[in-house]
């Protein structure tokens, strides 16, 4: 158990040294410069001003120090909780801006995530070997799972918005709300957040169900199911064994997916301007806010990571085969 | 297992309503000017927060605005001038005087009269009764104490006023004597509708870094309006019922609440606007030419094309360090075969001007040089461009259809605009085709934008197209721009002259045109036709056209909107940055709610 765990750690820590310096690198290999851009916003009305600024803030973003100090500095800052200040929404420190993003993202992803793979896995399990449903499911789970994110965005966007007037097509509330502890305003971010995450939800659910249908028939056929089939065993009985056995991979799916699912998130909130992370990385990219980015991207890496390790830990709770080789190994 | 799964979901949930249920931007406590006078709005308050009132501020008081804010408003500091947050300056905190560049008037607003007593001695005189928001009367100290910011902080915006302001006494509480060892008369009457005044009280306390980049939120100025709230993607103003203004100057602010909304798409800011979700939109929207007439209630400055006013010029700006670009001959060429006619019909629908071979922006009509414009002027004749080319000696030698410089070495170059901006993107095809039909061969690029102003601000590029310097109370400005100087390795964003234009001559008239006083009509026509003569024979830039002012309004819940239309109110009908004080803020006043006919 121990030597599994003390595994794990030290690749995800290794995992998270590299990602964290690529995370620091790619900003910087963008071309334009940050500060330029923010004066830029300033206009001209008093010239010389600008040459005061520049100096001034290119010092106080530590632009002006060189190159592998600036790594340095950045792993120093970031032990201290500290991401730098964002370029884009100048003063505000990264770690304020993202705090306020990540609600919104948690929002989004953790049910898309969780009640899509719940109930695309029960409909892929019922759906399988029914000749009705397998004929119909089947096609519209492949199209669904094949769809991209921002586009079915879009679509529900022109349908339920545009067309039918039934959900609002941007931000996270009403702009005619205070955030508070209200049902008018709880209303208001459940109809705002309905559409994107049904966005989610559709073409999760679609992978989901198709897989599910096909580990079924997978497990239907094994040995272990035709025994039981031979002893009498009631069909339901049977099916029960297949569908716990087919979770195991579909579980390891996730982990592997939920790289994707975080990018499909992103260009889903940029298609509704849902103030999560993925459309704070958008924005960010287009001011070179290298502050910004690094954090948004760090939030996704620790995220995914921190994901990936829940996951690590359920293998161990649902597969007994996990925890007999740890005891076999301690 | 599922129970755990549904019981940590839930749990996540109501954790992710909590924390966005907490406004990432601090509340704004409650404003302290209202206590004072707390007659019946308490007691108003009061009931409207027990009755379940549907939204927190009712449509037919709120005028929404659009447009300004690239991004969550995080600021409120009025000494960062690019990245405070819509009304900063106008609505919240104000200036001295406010500049009309629609009627050229300059208009009294904290201050009561500002004169040149002599060449190097400026009197200011404040308006008794006016006050900041909570209460504390705004005097001659205040305003010493802002521009002498400028003195003890390097860092703020107007330090190089210290360049040639020597001193500031106060003569009593509403009367200053500025001296100055230099008189830039029109870089002066620049500063005094662009620095806010800051209540010493509150300011004096702050250390540099907190003044400069510290995000002064709430803030506490003087202005008609107060902060409300602010959350991610909006900032919420809300009237001061108790402004001085009311009684000072008799102005009453008819919104009560001012909503400016984070800019979102293209097209569902244009569904907002329709909808008449969004007042008053400043983006620019692809296609509204055709919007304005379709009875959607939505209308723009002049009913009829260009629709929109002009706010700035784009000028083609070109690298005078590098060949041919070096050569007038070759810049004159240029000029001549530039079809901007194609880029106002065809890329804007006529929703922009063509500008004037000076560049000058309309309500400068009276300072063209028309003499030197027919004499030095130039418009579209590709014939004239090949004639041009042709006497300078660029021949197209290897016969691939494209000139080569007197020299022989083959001209091939870039023109660039940043990736995204499809008005410009479609701009500079065209200009691409029409250099192509007269044998010049450039071809469109399209960096983004932070790499398209690293080769400009650095000089490395060939051809740009930019717009960095806006309408202003001064034409000095333009100029200033056109002919930024000294030229340093860095030309960085909004000092001007981004191709290098070297002529001691203009610099030093240019020079002359700020030490002309502001009244000096004469004098100043006098220098900018000098001006003109260099200008239009070396062509450093070249005037495309007039960039608008985008503003479409909605008459739904608001009317009487600024338009050309005579009897309605001539103020720039923006919220940009800068506007407010340039007269926007006076529109206010003059808006009438649909909901009281």
């Amino acid at each position: 158990m121990k030597r599994y765990f003390t595994r794990k750690v030290l690749i995800y820590l290794l995992t998270f040294f590299i990602a964290v310096t690529i995370d620091w690198m790619i900003p910087r290999f963008m071309p334009g410069d940050p500060v330029l851009n923010m004066l830029a916003k300033a206009g001209s009305v008093h010239a010389e001003a600008q040459e005061v600024m520049y100096g001034y803030l290119t010092t106080a973003f530590g632009l002006d120090l060189p190159i592998w100090q600036q790594y340095f500095n950045f792993w120093k800052a970031l032990f201290h909780g500290d991401l730098g200040v964002s370029v884009l929404q100048f003063p505000r420190p990264v770690a304020d801006v993202i705090k306020s993003a990540i609600p919104y993202d948690l929002l989004l992803l953790i049910p898309s995530i969780v009640l899509s793979w719940i109930a695309g896995n029960k409909f892929g399990a019922f759906a399988a070997r029914s000749k009705k449903l397998d004929n119909t499911i089947l096609p519209v789970g492949y199209i669904l799972t094949a769809t991209p994110y921002m586009w079915l965005g879009i679509l529900l966007g022109w349908v339920f918005a545009i067309i039918l007037k039934i959900f609002p097509i941007s931000g996270a509330f009403s702009y005619a709300l205070k955030p508070a502890f209200t049902w008018t305003f709880i209303k208001s971010v459940l109809q705002h957040w309905f559409l994107p995450f049904a966005s989610l939800f559709i073409v999760q659910f679609g992978g989901w169900a198709i897989g599910m249908r096909n580990m079924i028939i997978y497990e239907l056929e094994a040995d272990y199911a035709h025994y039981l089939e031979a002893l009498g065993a009631p069909k339901r009985l049977i099916r029960k064994y297949a569908y716990n056995n087919a979770l195991l991979p579909q579980l390891s799916g996730l982990a592997l997916k939920l790289g994707v699912i975080v990018a499909g998130a992103m260009s889903t909130e940029i298609v509704f301007s849902y103030p999560g992370i993925g459309y704070l990385i958008l924005m960010a990219i287009q001011n070179s806010d290298y502050f910004l980015l690094q954090g948004c991207f760090l939030f996704i890496i620790i995220g995914v990571l921190l994901a990936n390790f829940i996951i690590d830990i359920v293998f161990i709770l649902v597969d007994p085969r996990t925890r007999l080789g740890m005891q076999g190994g301690s | 297992m599922r129970k755990i799964v549904l019981a940590v979901l839930s749990i996540l949930i109501m954790a992710g309503f909590v924390m966005s249920c907490t406004p990432a931007a601090a509340e704004a406590p409650a404003p302290a000017a209202e206590e004072p006078a707390a007659e019946e709005p308490a007691a108003e308050e009061a009931a409207a927060a027990e009755a379940p009132a549907t939204v927190d501020y009712p449509r037919e008081e709120t005028l929404y605005t659009m447009g300004k804010q690239w991004g969550p408003p995080t600021s409120w500091n009025p000494m960062q001038q690019g990245s405070y947050a819509m009304g900063t300056i106008g609505l919240c905190y104000e200036t001295l005087f406010l500049y009309n560049p629609l009627t050229d008037e300059y208009i009294p607003w904290i201050a009561e009269s500002g004169e040149w007593l002599d060449d190097t001695t400026y009197q200011l005189k404040i308006k008794k009764g006016v006050t900041f928001s909570d209460g504390e009367a705004l005097t001659a100290d205040d305003v010493k104490f802002t521009f002498e910011m400028g003195k003890n902080f390097k860092s703020a915006f107007y330090s190089e006023l210290w360049a040639w302001l020597t001193s500031i006494e106060k003569v009593d509480d509403y009367t200053l004597t500025l001296t100055f060892s230099s008189p830039e008369y029109q870089k002066w009457a620049t500063y005094i509708y662009t620095v806010a005044i800051l209540p010493e009280h509150i300011w004096s306390t702050l250390t540099e870094e907190q003044a400069i980049t510290g995000a002064n939120q709430p803030p506490l100025g003087s202005g008609p309006y107060l902060y409300e709230a602010a959350d991610e993607s909006k900032v919420v103003w809300k009237r001061n019922d108790n402004w001085w203004g009311i009684k000072e100057m008799g102005l009453t602010m008819a919104p009560k609440y001012i909503i400016d909304i984070a800019n979102i798409s293209n097209n569902a800011a244009l569904g907002m606007v329709l909808q008449g979700q969004v007042d008053l939109d400043n983006n620019y929207l692809p296609g509204i030419a055709s919007v304005i007439n379709g009875g959607y209630g939505i209308t723009t400055y002049f009913p009829e094309p260009p629709y929109m006013l002009s706010g700035n010029t784009a000028w083609l700006v070109m690298n005078l360090k590098k060949a041919p670009m070096d050569d007038a001959a070759f810049r004159r060429a240029v000029a001549y075969a530039i079809k901007v006619e194609d880029i106002v019909n065809k890329d804007y629908g006529n929703i922009v001007l063509p500008a004037n071979p000076t560049g000058l922006l309309p309500v400068w009509d009276k300072f063209v040089d028309q003499a030197v414009v027919d004499e030095l002027g130039f418009s579209y004749d590709p014939a004239k461009a090949k004639k041009i080319l042709a006497d300078a000696g660029y021949k197209d030698v290897d016969g691939d259809g494209f000139v080569e410089t007197p020299d022989g070495s083959k001209i091939a170059l870039e023109i660039g605009c940043p990736n995204g901006w499809s008005d410009w993107m479609v701009a500079i095809q065209i200009i691409s085709q029409s250099l192509k039909e007269v044998g010049i061969n450039v071809e469109p690029v399209y960096p983004d934008y932070s790499a398209l102003t690293a080769g400009l601000y650095g000089g490395d590029f060939d051809m740009v197209i930019n717009n960095d310097v806006q309408i202003s109370n001064t034409v000095w400005a333009y100029y200033n721009f056109i002919f930024y100087h000294p030229i340093k390795e860095q030309m960085i964003s909004g000092t001007g002259n981004y191709g290098r234009y070297e002529n001691q001559e203009v610099f030093d008239l240019v020079d002359q045109l700020d030490a002309t006083p502001i009244d000096d009509i004469e004098g100043m026509k006098a220098i900018i036709s000098k001006i003109q003569k260099i200008q239009l024979t070396d062509l450093p830039m070249i005037p495309l056209w007039y960039n608008g002012v985008w503003s479409q309004v909605s008459n739904a819940y608001w009317t009487n909107w600024p338009s050309s239309v005579e009897g309605a109110p001539k103020y720039l009908p923006a919220t940009w940055n800068g506007y407010w004080n340039m007269g926007a803020v006076l529109m206010l006043s003059e808006l009438q709610s649909t909901a009281a006919e």
